[in-house]
């Protein structure tokens, strides 16, 4: 029987991350020029360990599949980063940090590392400022704050609507500066491919240089794995469209464990879809939720009368709009957690009060906004997404609400890590959106830039020293050694048996496919029936791309239906393992709904006594069902409780 | 009803930097005219491939105007006809039924093609690590609110760092100047006093670099402003020649 160990620090909550610091081995600076370290991915996460590593002395090579590591999809995120600065003295602090995102989670995040990550907070800020991260400021010249959904106070740093776009350059500049000194050396529009053990040690990657579509084999004392989520397992995301889960399934293959696939975070302010050729969901921050409210009309002749054109929403009067939010959740209104105003929406629209042209769509209103603040003010304040908005729809929210639908945005499941940030492989780190330790069930709004760039900068490049500590009379290996041959001899014929196919079907028409029975059968709403259902279907996917595909071109060359390809064969395994993690998980929590354990009002119903632990799936082989470990989560602290936003 | 519009497409193909390359016509119909840009070459991709034959090569990826990945010269116009939007915000409304449209990749000695429109922007990496950074090391840094910032000066900065690094600016100009690109992060970084200090030596290795790579220079015709999505205005070129000349006579 494997145990599980993650190794949390002993002693009390607010010590263990000071504890583990004081007791933790270092490498000397003359041994850090002897270790290599490979970072995968160039993200909040990726950037800023491979800059911090590199500032450290250690020799990194950092991978991205862009053609810049600025294009990663950090990029994108726009609303902002929490802090527990307390600046606008509202009685924040780090514990009430950590509890609301604890609590956010719906108590199934790991305690110690919740802790820490709300411990480290503000310094991430200190940081991004010395960088030169133009945050939005006072007119005193102070940082400004906002607030999120989930929190009562107002803790979010931001930048314009640009937030993740700041930050990433102020990760990328520190990224750049270290290159330059030829302590990072930068490898774009790689993609890593396989991660290669030797004697139960991660000691380098294989890597397909999408260029000229030779694999290449890289050696490191440590492989770090920094590639973000897998929410394009449903094709239709809020992810940017490369954005994939390929490398953590390479990992799992090769042993780590995959906690918790189920939990995939579904963000209830997205432009709803709208065809059939959509490639892609855009996402409009949930800052917007600050100043904007969310209502359906009241009455069915409304909504219909607005499907069918006649009306407008403007013309709707007061007493017959249903601000659902405000009037189910007082207490925390238009902000409540991502998965209760996702519900919420669903809820709405299932009932028949929808509206736009297909009915999955509600108002997000700024009419009072702007009458009270004035159109200047809420320009300055969400500009470019109103204008974002307005490219897209051709509506200009300023004169007409805005319709928003729920869509998949961030996993909160992934690679198994311990305190350390290291996978169940011996050397194998995973950091950001890629592990799964630090949101439990749900993620709240600006924490996911939070977690990345803390692993990044401040737990990382302490936690992967106490390994490497032990490795610094390891010589720099050769990449001509058996398991490099091995990982890269598999790696070709994967390739060469999918070129082989020759079918009639395109990778995005099958990886459509498949993303529809998720968002159908694993989506917002799952229940035993629709799970199995799903297990069923996605087999019939896996037979189809294996015996169907066809893959244009040449494989050493570039070519990108081939990249597509072997993304979407791991969006098939991976869609599997999420259906199979929902299919055992028992209870509501977070982002998981399984429509059978909800309370009377329609509340997602947690089970702690059987539930409240990490899944960690275990390979074992192909067309072998995975087994299932537990970690169990042990609360020192905080009180599971039902969590509340009335 | 959902519109849509018929179109025939001019598109650039060229198999690999050294291959010569030619325009190759495609004809498509009931394009919608809701969909983005990107998303018409995805059903023309389609269309090729169940036609075995290989697809446009494209760059992409957040599709949502912000990651800078997608180029595009459309019809004479980086990222299209559209004002303020890069090419995967560019919606097929902005089109007429039977248009013909010419797409070609960015053309610019500094940004080589790869294949078909895919071109090679890594010079703009090659440029800001010349000194696109303030020098700080993590950690021991000073608080947030210790260096208080106007909010003027802070949302001026904003703007400049609003560039998104897609290379329009480049494409748009006729000498092939990295100018606004460059005047972007000089004058972000030089206007917070976390930058100021390394001012002078951030402007003129960045420029050293940026004419190393074989950029032009500018000549203050302003057509990277009005093609730039994100509207960066050339003021800051007159920021980063400041900066520049200032540096200079310290000399």
């Amino acid at each position: 029987m494997t145990q599980i160990n993650s190794k949390i620090p002993q002693g009390p909550l607010a010590q263990k991350w000071s504890n583990y610091k004081a007791s933790q081995k270092l490498v000397n600076p003359a041994n850090k020029r002897r270790l290599d370290i490979i970072v995968v991915g160039t993200g909040l996460a990726g950037a800023s360990a491979a800059a911090s590593l590199g500032e450290l002395g250690f020799n990194v090579l950092n991978f991205c599949i862009q053609d810049s590591p600025r294009r990663a999809h950090s990029i994108a995120a726009q609303g902002g980063i929490n802090a527990a600065k307390n600046y606008p003295n509202d009685g924040d602090s780090v514990y009430r940090l950590f509890y609301d995102t604890i609590k956010g989670g719906d108590y199934r995040a790991r305690e110690a590392n919740v802790y820490r990550l709300a411990e480290v907070s503000n310094s991430i800020i200190d940081q991004c400022v010395a960088q030169g991260v133009p945050f939005a400021r006072e007119y005193g010249g102070y940082l400004d704050n906002r607030s999120f959904g989930g929190a009562q106070v107002s803790r979010t740093f931001y930048a314009k609507g640009q937030t993740g776009q700041q930050l990433l350059l102020g990760a990328y500049s520190a990224l750049s500066r270290q290159v330059s000194k030829g302590s990072v050396k930068l490898y774009t529009r790689y993609e890593m491919m396989d991660v290669v053990i030797i004697n139960g040690k991660a000691r380098g990657i294989i890597a397909r240089n999408l260029r000229t579509g030779k694999l290449e084999r890289f050696f490191g004392h440590a492989v770090v794995i920094a590639t973000g989520g897998y929410g394009n397992t449903f094709f239709l995301s809020t992810n940017a469209m490369g954005s994939n889960g390929s490398a953590a399934m390479q990992c799992y293959r090769k042993g780590a464990y995959f906690a918790n696939p189920c939990y995939a975070q579904i963000h209830p302010t997205c432009i709803p879809v709208h065809g059939e050729f959509q490639s892609k969901l855009t996402l409009m921050s949930e800052s917007l939720r600050n100043d904007g409210r969310i209502w359906v009309p009241k009455k069915k002749e409304d909504v219909d009368a607005i499907r069918a054109g006649k009306l407008k929403p403007t013309q709707i009067p007061e007493d017959n709009r249903d601000y659902y939010l405000e009037r189910r959740y007082p207490a925390f209104g238009n902000l409540v957690p991502r998965d209760v105003a996702s519900r919420a929406a669903k809820e709405r629209c299932d009932a028949g009060f929808g509206v736009g042209a297909t009915g999955l769509a509600v108002y997000l209103d700024f009419s009072e906004a702007i009458n009270r603040l004035g159109r200047d003010v809420v320009e300055a304040r969400y500009g470019n997404l109103f204008q974002m908005y307005y490219k897209i729809v051709d509506e200009d929210p300023y004169e007409t609400p805005m319709m928003i639908y729920p869509a998949i945005h961030y996993t909160m499941g992934g690679i198994w890590v311990d305190y350390e940030c290291m996978t169940s492989i011996e050397g194998l780190f995973s950091i950001g959106e890629a592990n799964f330790s630090d949101h439990g069930a749900n993620r709240l709004g600006a924490s996911a830039l939070m977690q990345g760039l803390a692993d990044g900068y401040f737990v990382l490049p302490y936690t992967i020293q106490n390994y490497l500590a032990d490795e610094i009379r390891t010589p720099r290996m050769s990449t001509e050694l058996p398991e490099f041959a091995e990982a890269e001899g598999s790696v070709q014929a994967k390739i060469q048996k999918i070129m082989a196919i020759k079918g009639n079907r395109s990778v995005d028409s099958i990886h459509k496919q498949l993303g529809l029975i998720m968002w159908d059968f694993v989506g917002m709403s799952r229940t035993k029936e629709s799970l199995q259902e799903a297990l069923d279907d996605i087999q019939k996917v896996k037979h189809e791309f294996w015996t169907n595909v066809y893959i244009p071109g040449e494989s050493e060359d570039l070519n990108v239906e081939l990249e597509k390809a072997l993304r979407v064969a791991d969006f098939i395994e991976i869609g599997e393992l999420m259906a199979r993690d929902a299919l055992h998980r028992e209870e509501s929590c977070g982002g998981h709904f399984r429509a059978e354990y909800q309370t009377a009002e329609g509340e997602a119903l947690r089970d702690d006594e059987h539930f409240s632990y990490v899944g960690c799936w275990k390979y074992e082989g192909e067309d072998k069902a995975p087994s299932l470990l537990k970690e169990p989560l042990v609360y020192e602290t905080v009180h599971m409780q039902q969590r509340n936003y009335k | 009803m959902e519109k849509t519009i018929n179109i025939t497409l001019k598109v650039w193909r060229q198999k690999g930097p050294q291959s010569k390359g030619g325009f190759e016509t495609y004809q498509l119909n009931n394009i919608s005219i809701d969909s983005s840009f990107l998303e018409m070459l995805d059903v023309l991709n389609e269309k090729l491939i169940s036609e075995k034959k290989e697809p446009v090569v494209f760059d992409h990826d957040c599709r949502e105007g912000i990651c800078g990945m997608c180029s595009l010269y459309i019809n004479g116009h980086p990222h299209g006809p559209d004002e303020d939007v890069t090419t995967c915000q560019l919606h097929m409304r902005k089109f007429k039924d039977g248009e013909t449209i010419i797409i070609e990749p960015w053309r610019s000695k500094g940004f080589p093609v790869i294949k078909d429109l895919m071109v090679d922007r890594s010079a703009f990496d090659k440029i800001i690590q010349a000194g696109g950074f303030v020098s700080v090391s993590t950690g021991g840094v000073p608080d947030g609110n210790a260096i208080p910032i106007s909010k003027d000066k802070a949302d001026e900065a904003m703007d400049a760092a609003s560039c998104i690094g897609c290379g329009a600016c480049v494409a748009a100009c006729k000498n092939g100047s990295a100018m606004l690109f460059v005047s972007a992060k000089v004058s972000q970084l030089a206007l917070l006093p976390q930058g100021k200090v390394e001012a002078a030596r951030r402007a003129k290795a960045m420029v050293a670099k940026m004419d190393e790579l074989g950029f032009g220079n500018c000549t203050n015709t302003g057509a990277c402003e009005s093609e730039c999505p994100k509207s960066v205005s050339i003021a800051h070129i007159a920021r980063l020649n400041r900066e520049f000349l200032k540096a200079k006579l310290k000399d």
